[in-house]
């Protein structure tokens, strides 16, 4: 009798992982070496990334390794300058993201990819300056990652300049201040609502420049509503606030799987504003189920779009597709971008070879990344000044009939 | 008989100081050679917070006998007063070693307050009645923190809760940035620093237990209807340990903090709170010797896991479940003592 | 019509923390365990509904049904591998194990499925009720919710009261030494609770998606802690109270939102629960047990 239900447990669990399996995404890592194509053996250069590869952020840590792991393949395959690529997890926690970076300092890490998300990227940015290490995030867009910016709230520079520290995305404020003018130009709107999430450095960074910059342009925010963590399952507060003020345009800059919901929600309660994202609003429309015909008319600002026509993104989003049976959102682009900048870098530098101590390596990438202009798939004509902030253009896009449209 | 046993509880006392001194220097010597990993370098003041932690926590939990879910709480309070201070003395207080010990102290001293205040609360009730109100509690510190502003300039330190509306003067800047946290700390803690708190809280605990309010407090535990009906006073002791916990904990959060290049309020959550719960549980009730191993085992077993990469957290867990088994299952106990004839069970 | 258009969105989220705390105040009152691992046996069940809809297009209810086969399965192997050696131990080593457990759920359900958000399928048809020209909505899936709510706390209530073994739950609730005494089995009894409440979070967690839903290996961390403290609030081991400590749960949230902060909506839900401790010191319908010497 025991037996016979021990027999019956273990095939629940076998059934279990079978469901599992044939339904969900495969982790399996491909393996980032070389395929020895008679190329010189040169020793490759050790590239170090963190990001959070579980918990609850893991989604963009896990899209930024993917993309950068399919780069470093790419550029293997070409022979010539070789790459060894390692990510270490931080569970988007601070604390953590240093233990991974002293992990990958042991290892001889020589250029270092940041960490992917805004906070831990603040600690780990303070240790690779002070250790002299080249750091180009793919997407820690926070001020405080850089440093020596003013904090648009009081006009006051908080932190020095972190000289080695570079990124890849936007940095929040511009976001925010982008998106005010955005609206405002296009007259998209007169009556704004803006909800946020008010216990991330993101949401909120996005949130600070927004506001002091729509004052200014004369747009009216008539409801100001926000969330946390561990709130983010009901937003009938926030939607019926906007809707009873009379918002025709609700900003959300929030990432997707938030931004989804209010999107269902709101549905559901009959009110259909105008919908206004940043970039971390892309990703919505390949959600596993998402029904798109929510995101209808949803316009955001965003650098990248997985449906350009554009030749590189196509291959990339093909390569992607192939390799973890999901679309590549933006992290995932900006992790390949990140490569790819580096790789540019290093070869106009002419370095041909890992013999190069992280130090030396750091001042040749500055020096390259201050004057150099990069074309990739997160934009083009890319360029970085010396506050590390880079400089391209967001695309306006909206939603039409389940795919982006340039809004031009 | 009596005599005997307080002379064994003594010399285990002296055995654990001794413990932690011969650590301390066995680590220091080491850390500063060549083939020290750089990952348990940088980990030394983490894990001196965590087991000062862990030894709070047992506090409250081994010794006065009642569960807390929120013990991070007392962590933030102590991190981000702690923190403050020493970014808004650092032109006053230039000396690091002195900057630190009174941002540890004014974590101290605030987490003890906070502390004081909840438990108004935490007197009033019992079992996983109180475990519920310090899990709330810890929740609403993090959201408080979340909505605060801290600004410094010449004239002084500038709050605002809720919007940031802080007008600094010239060459002010803003220390809290609500949800954005502390962004630039400057690490300021030190290992030697670290060892020193380990061993101040192994006096003050080691005293408070073995005093007359110490033996009133584990009256208090193991039945408090017995203890009350021969004169204890009940809330006098648990606000005794529950404080004293407390301010320890704020302490150790100051510790923390000011090893750390940035902290956010969200760090202290609910899981953090559990993490420390583990190693109390782990280490065994009342047993600070078992709180320090089990602190620092279970803050680098993550690190040296990393070489089974996505597997690294899921072997975490089935360790943790493991050995909860292995410590604490009547049949593997057995097991275990066959195999292993001198050693005796855990006593507290 | 604002104050109840917030009071129905107050229910609605209270019910479905309601529906997890049942499941939840089930196995707390009866194996007297804080089962940290519940929140992620409803983020389990809420995965195979999803698997079995979405990718094998089976009907919906079969779907449920199968989350709470595997549901049950997986509560009844978690309880005889990790909770049954220590039924001697200490509670807090039995916590522990729990929280165990819950780490090793969600770092499995991650190396399984992934860590991309899915999009649960609205499997709850139709549109909801209409109350005043359209001013007031409530959405099908709060309603099913709320109906699911009331029957598995009348059925609960009956089956503890009435049948054989829901007597002996509550006899082993009361005193464990005493029901064993008694010739009640205590390992089967804790073991038939494991699977009932397991069963039920498979059903919170495909209702809570149909409400809110968008699934990840950390869907069930939040929901838990919710939930345990909805049980709390409601009174320990009291099922009426959970249903009634879920549904004020929900509304103190939303109206706290609504007319006092979004940004401190949590902290006055939790600084509430503190108040209403205070003046009932075992939750809103917990029995007052008298100490005995």
């Amino acid at each position: 009798m025991k037996k016979s239900v021990a027999l019956l447990l273990a095939a629940a669990l076998c059934l279990c992982l079978f469901v599992g399996c044939s339904g969900g995404g495969n982790s399996n890592t491909p393996a980032t070496q070389a395929p020895d194509n008679g190329a010189a053996a040169a020793a490759p250069i050790k590239i170090g990334g963190i990001g959070p590869l579980t918990g609850g952020a893991a989604i963009y840590g896990t899209a930024a390794k993917n993309g950068a792991t399919i780069a470093v393949e790419e550029i293997n395959a070409l022979g010539g300058l070789q790459f060894d690529l390692r990510y270490e997890d931080d569970a988007h926690d601070a604390e953590k993201s240093v233990n991974a970076y002293n992990t990958l300092k042991g290892w001889g890490m020589q250029i270092f990819l940041g960490s992917v998300t805004s906070t831990p990227c603040v600690a780990t940015s303070v240790e690779a300056n002070n250790d002299h290490i080249f750091l180009l995030t793919p997407s820690a867009s926070s001020t405080d990652v850089l440093g020596g910016i003013a904090n648009p709230l009081t006009g006051t520079v908080d932190i020095p300049r972190k000289d080695t520290v570079f990124q890849m995305c936007f940095v929040d404020p511009n976001q925010g201040s982008a998106s005010a003018q955005y609206i405002a130009d296009q007259k998209l709107g007169t009556k704004i609502a803006v909800i946020y999430k008010n216990d991330d450095v993101y949401s909120t960074g996005v949130y600070n420049s927004f506001a002091p910059k729509a004052q200014e342009l004369g747009l009216d925010i008539v409801s100001t509503t926000t969330f946390t963590e561990d709130t983010k399952t009901d937003f009938s507060v926030q939607l019926n606030d906007a809707k009873s003020n009379g918002a025709d345009l609700v900003f959300l800059p929030m990432y997707y799987d938030a931004a989804a919901l209010i999107l269902t929600q709101a549905n559901a309660m009959g009110y259909a504003p105008k919908w206004f994202g940043i970039d971390g609003m892309d990703g919505i429309l390949s959600v596993d189920g998402f029904n798109t015909a929510l995101a209808e008319g949803v316009m955001l600002l965003t650098p990248f779009s997985a449906d350009s026509s554009d030749a590189k993104t196509q291959s990339f989003v093909a390569k992607y597709q192939a390799a973890y049976g999901e679309v590549p959102n933006q992290f995932a682009a900006d992790g390949y971008d990140c490569v790819y900048a580096i790789y540019n870098a290093l070869t106009k530098a002419g370095v041909k070879d890992s013999s190069l101590s992280a130090s030396e390596l750091c001042d040749k990438l500055i020096a390259q990344f201050t004057t150099m202009t990069y074309d990739g798939i997160t934009g083009t004509g890319m360029t970085w000044g010396a506050d590390g902030a880079v400089t391209k253009s967001p695309k306006g896009m909206f939603i039409q009939n389940g795919v982006y449209v340039g809004m031009d | 008989m009596n005599r005997l046993k307080l002379d064994r509880s003594l010399r285990r006392d002296y055995l654990t100081y001794a413990f932690v001194i011969v650590a301390y220097v066995i680590l220091q010597v080491f850390s500063g050679t060549k083939g020290f990993s750089p990952t348990l370098r940088g980990q030394l003041v983490p894990i001196c917070a965590y087991v000062v932690m862990a030894m709070s926590l047992n506090l409250t939990v081994g010794i006065l006998g009642e569960l807390s879910l929120g013990h991070a709480g007392f962590m933030s309070v102590g991190a981000f007063s702690g923190a403050i201070a020493a970014a808004a003395l650092q032109n006053a207080v230039p000396s690091p070693g002195l900057r630190l010990a009174i941002a540890l102290v004014i974590g101290a001293i605030f987490a003890g307050i906070v502390g004081t205040v909840i438990s108004v609360p935490v007197l009033r009730l019992n079992g996983d009645y109180l475990a519920i109100v310090t899990l709330a509690f810890g929740q609403i510190i993090k959201s408080l923190i979340e909505n605060l502003y801290v600004g410094v300039d010449a004239a002084g330190l500038h709050f605002s809760f809720l919007k940031p509306h802080i007008t600094l003067a010239q060459g002010g800047r803003m220390i809290l940035n609500g949800p954005m946290g502390i962004p630039n700390i400057g690490k300021i803690s030190t290992f030697l620093a670290g060892f020193i708190l380990i061993m101040l809280t192994l006096f003050i605990i080691f005293n408070l237990v073995r005093s007359r309010a110490g033996r009133a407090i584990m009256a208090l535990r193991d039945n408090r209807i017995a203890a009350e009906s021969v004169g204890i006073n009940v809330t006098k002791y648990k606000m005794m340990a529950f404080v004293t916990s407390a301010a320890l904990a704020g302490a150790a959060g100051a510790l923390f903090a000011l090893g750390q290049n940035t902290i956010v309020a969200a760090k202290f959550d609910f899981n953090t709170s559990i993490l420390i719960l583990v190693f109390v549980v782990l280490g065994g009730l009342g047993n600070m010797f078992g709180s320090i191993i089990a602190a620092a085992a279970l803050t680098i077993l993550p690190e040296a896991l990393r070489g089974f990469a996505d597997y690294r957290m899921l072997i975490y867990a089935v360790v943790l479940i493991l050995v909860m088994l292995g410590t604490n299952s009547p049949q593997l106990k057995g097991l275990l003592k066959k195999l292993v004839p001198g050693k005796k069970g855990e006593e507290v | 019509m604002t104050f109840l258009t917030h009071l129905i969105n107050g229910i609605s989220l209270g019910s479905v923390y309601a529906i997890i705390a049942l499941g939840y105040t089930m196995v707390y009152g009866i194996a007297k365990m804080l089962n940290f691992a519940h929140g992620d046996v409803i983020m389990v069940g809420a995965y195979v509904c999803f698997f079995a809809v979405s990718s094998y297009h089976l009907p919906p209810i079969l779907g449920v049904v199968i989350a709470m086969l595997l549901c049950t399965a997986l509560g009844m192997l978690i309880e005889r591998l990790a909770y049954k050696p220590l039924r001697q131990a200490a509670s807090l080593a039995v916590l522990i194990t729990a929280i165990g457990v819950s780490y090793f759920l969600q770092n499995g359900a991650q190396l399984l499925w992934g860590s991309n958000n899915k999009m649960f399928p609205s499997i709850i048809p139709g549109d909801g009720i209409s109350l005043f020209g359209g001013e007031l909505h409530i959405s099908a899936a709060t309603l099913v919710t709320i109906a699911a709510c009331l029957v598995i706390m009348l059925v609960l209530t009956w089956f503890t009261g009435n049948t054989r073994i829901g007597k002996a739950m509550r006899a082993v609730s009361e005193d464990k030494g005493a029901a064993q005494l008694m010739g009640i089995n205590v390992n089967t009894t804790i073991s038939v609770t494991f699977a009932i409440g397991s069963a039920l979070a498979a059903v919170a967690g495909v209702l809570y998606m149909s409400s809110y839903p968008i699934l990840v290996p950390t869907t069930g961390s939040m929901p838990g802690i919710k939930a345990f403290t909805a049980a709390v609030f409601g009174g320990i081991g009291s099922i009426p109270g959970a249903l009634l400590g879920g549904i004020l749960l929900g509304v103190i949230e939303i109206f706290a939102g609504a007319y006092i902060s979004t940004q401190l909506a949590n902290a006055i839900v939790f600084l509430v629960l503190i108040i209403v401790l205070l003046v009932k010191p075992t939750g809103l319908l917990g029995k007052q047990v008298r100490e005995k010497v």
